[in-house]
């Protein structure tokens, strides 16, 4: 026991700043994929519920196909297919060699554009519950369209998606895990790199577990405390 | 459009399929066995099960499956008296640590889908057939199990979807099924996108084939719900 | 037929039933008697404690203290860990409860198995009958209550008052010697109720022992020969049907039966 917390501790010998800072890296990392998700996850939302008919087609794809395919594929994709491309193009200015792709964005980037699938089935979910019958009223004392969206829809379907969204994060933090295969020193890379240095990779993976539940249960408890605060006033059914 | 290198790298990747199916068949199988046990647990009413089983599944799911599947094969090797013992050779072996962790991992998810199913059969059924003077065997066997299934059917049928979907995982301790196989491609070629479609529509191929066969299933089980008024009302709206 | 007075002894005895729900005493020493061929009307205003007295008959809630006895076999109960009251024996629970049947206020079909299948349920795997001598009862019974046609339906497609119908069917097709009816028509519209009364009614020509909780007045002062009248959790009055509706003697059985009433 002594020895394990020598060895994750902040001492000398002990490898604790440095899984501290891959655990900012997975924070930021899947920070930065739920952000572009939100974003690419409304919009396809919009597509499948308001958009003509290719657009849909389209959208229901992008879910599908996006739900259906390992996300290491899709980081593979982003990350060797973005280096490829990034190659080629430096290839024709001249320079020579491999150009690799920012693992942190072709990373963020691949968890981004998957986490975007679930969160459009959240948003969707959350704007059907909107009751008619607050949109009929809105309508009914002459609110814009802009204004009806603005107003009305945008904050009831954003308190309906809280609790969706919370499992949606959970799962942004546990892929961002997968983007140790490419590179990225976020936690698990971290631990990978202290197992391999210390040969003792029992230890070093119990951490790497252990400060995944300790993200999580931080973001579920956050998550819990918005979706009391926006069902404030609510009546529950 | 390469023809020719799509074709090829097809044939390739389907020689990972058998493979593929092998580690989501035994452990959504063996996951299920272990999950309705987690459940049981959860529902015993005995404040120690309940609470181990709640905190397996709180640790599974909390956790990523690779650092599960590290764990297990990096992990585990460590300590000499698993080295010694009569598993290390399965141990030692990445099939069987990534087959051990597949099954650990949906047992957490699937436990509580299970357990929904469960708690969803009307409680008065449950008071008719205790009633009636039926076992809880018996009642568990003829009364919850039945129409507990078909509640957690759909459910259960993302899991699968979703389990197939992690095999690819086992790609990082050094298993060629259709993920390792294409990233030993791209490796090899630098052609990622083409390598990506490929792999993307056997994935996908297979997880139609999966949803088709649970919407089966779910009507085959299911006639109760099935009325002449029902059929007509889905047959205007197809 | 039903058992023709050949041994004193009651169908169903409660000694002394109490019950409580946490800080409430729902019953306080209830004692009765039903002998063979009694059918015993239960009155009383919601909380009264007359649903929890039948479901101590048959166990469905555990009585706190007090005897249940069903055809001179007397249940075992203890108080086991955590305080809580159970049953000594699982299995004698599950054998007497093959002899009190009971039918619900929400009929409590098992909604994935056919009318019939509901019927020879437990016939087939409880008390381990014959499967064709159970299919070919349970036939005659539904024709019986009126639902032959409906054999193969499923509970949903049936209305509350062909579900309930079914559901004394099933009820019957145990042999009990005793059936308790929980507020059986609470639950159905009014013009279903008068179908189901009517099928009650037949089984009580029949002569068996049923012990019935209903808000049904008519049922109750012409069809059962004793009503007993249930007032925050102990017995207020007790007696034949026509003496009680006629001359109520406490006080709250006469508000009871005013505003129950209606001509």
């Amino acid at each position: 026991m002594a020895d394990y917390v020598e060895l994750m501790g902040f001492g000398p010998k002990g490898w604790g700043l440095l899984m501290a800072q891959a655990a900012l890296m997975t924070i930021a990392v899947s920070a930065t994929a739920f952000a572009l998700g939100s974003a690419l996850g409304a919009l396809v939302a919009w597509a499948r519920v308001e958009g003509n008919r290719p657009l849909r087609i389209a959208a229901d794809a992008y879910v599908t196909v996006l739900r259906g395919i390992p996300d290491l594929l899709v980081i593979y994709l982003l990350y060797f297919g973005g280096s490829q491309a990034l190659t080629a193009l430096a290839h024709l200015v001249g320079a020579k060699g491999f150009v690799g792709v920012n693992a942190f964005a072709a990373g963020a980037i691949a968890v981004g554009i998957i986490s975007g699938a679930y969160q459009s089935e959240v948003f969707r979910g959350a704007f059907a519950a909107i009751a008619r019958g607050e949109l009929e009223a809105a309508r009914s004392v002459g609110m814009s369209r802009p204004l009806l969206f603005r107003r009305i829809i945008v904050p009831q379907a954003l308190r309906f998606a809280i609790p969706g969204l919370g499992n949606v994060w959970q799962l942004a933090l546990k892929e961002s895990a997968l983007i140790s295969v490419v590179g990225l020193t976020e936690i698990l890379r971290q631990a990978q790199v202290g197992a391999g240095s210390t040969r003792q990779p029992f230890e070093f993976f119990i951490t790497a577990a252990a400060l995944y539940l300790v993200l999580s249960t931080i973001s579920g408890l956050g998550f819990q405390r918005a979706e009391a605060l926006g069902m404030r006033g609510v009546r529950r059914s | 459009m390469d023809f020719d290198f799509l074709k090829e790298t097809v044939l390739l990747l389907l020689s990972g399929v058998p493979l593929l199916l092998q580690l989501s068949f035994f452990s959504i199988a063996a996951g299920a066995l272990f999950a309705v046990l987690l459940a049981l647990m959860r529902l015993s009413g005995n404040p120690v099960l309940d609470y181990a089983a709640r905190s397996y599944v709180f640790v599974f799911r909390g956790t990523p499956l690779l650092v599960q599947i590290f764990l297990i094969y990096y992990g585990l090797g460590q300590f000499p008296e698993i080295r010694q013992s009569f598993l290390w050779p399965f141990l030692r072996e990445p099939y069987w640590c990534a087959l051990l962790a597949l099954t650990l991992n949906t047992a957490a998810y699937s436990s509580e889908i299970i357990r929904g199913g469960i708690l969803s059969v009307p409680f008065g059924q449950i008071e008719a057939a205790r009633a009636c003077g039926m076992s809880r065997g018996l009642i568990f066997r003829r009364i919850i199990v039945p129409q507990g299934l078909i509640v957690a059917l759909p459910a259960y049928g993302n899991e699968i979807i979703l389990m197939t979907r992690s095999t690819a995982l086992a790609s990082t301790i050094t298993l060629m099924e259709v993920t390792g196989i294409a990233s030993k491609i791209i490796s090899e070629t630098f052609r990622a996108v083409e390598v990506f479609i490929c792999a993307g529509a056997i994935y996908l191929i297979l997880n139609f084939a999966i949803s088709r066969a649970i919407a089966l299933l779910e009507r085959r089980l299911s006639p109760q719900f099935h009325t002449p008024a029902l059929a007509a009302a889905v047959a205007e709206r197809a | 037929m039903m058992g023709s007075g050949s041994n004193n002894q009651p169908a169903v005895s409660a000694r002394n039933l109490r019950k409580r729900f946490g800080a409430l005493e729902v019953l306080k020493g209830i004692s009765l008697d039903a002998h063979e061929g009694d059918v015993i009307s239960i009155l009383g205003a919601s909380g009264s404690g007359k649903s929890t007295l039948l479901r101590c008959i048959n166990l469905l809630e555990i009585p706190d203290d007090g005897e249940v006895v069903v055809a001179g076999e007397s249940i075992a109960l203890r108080t086991g860990r955590r305080g809580r009251r159970e049953p000594v024996d699982r299995a004698q629970v599950d054998r007497i409860r093959m002899q009190v049947a009971m039918v619900f206020q929400n009929f409590n079909l098992w909604s994935h198995m056919t009318v019939i299948e509901n019927v020879i349920e437990a016939p087939v795997h409880v008390q381990k009958r014959p499967r064709a001598e159970a299919m070919r009862e349970a036939e005659a019974l539904l024709d019986k209550v009126g639902i032959a046609e409906k054999r193969d339906a499923y509970p949903a497609h049936l209305s509350g008052g062909q579900q309930q119908r079914a559901a004394i069917a099933r009820a019957l097709a145990m042999h009990p010697r005793v059936m308790l009816f929980d507020e059986p028509t609470s639950a159905l519209d009014p013009e279903l109720v008068g179908e189901v009364l009517r099928v009650m009614r037949t089984l009580a020509v029949e002569g068996r022992t049923m012990l019935v909780v209903t808000h049904e007045m008519g049922f109750a002062r012409e069809v059962s020969n004793r009503v007993i009248f249930l007032n925050q959790g102990v017995i207020e009055e007790e007696g034949k049907p026509a003496e009680l509706f006629a001359a109520p003697k406490s006080e709250r059985l006469r508000q009871f039966l005013s505003s129950h009433l209606q001509a």
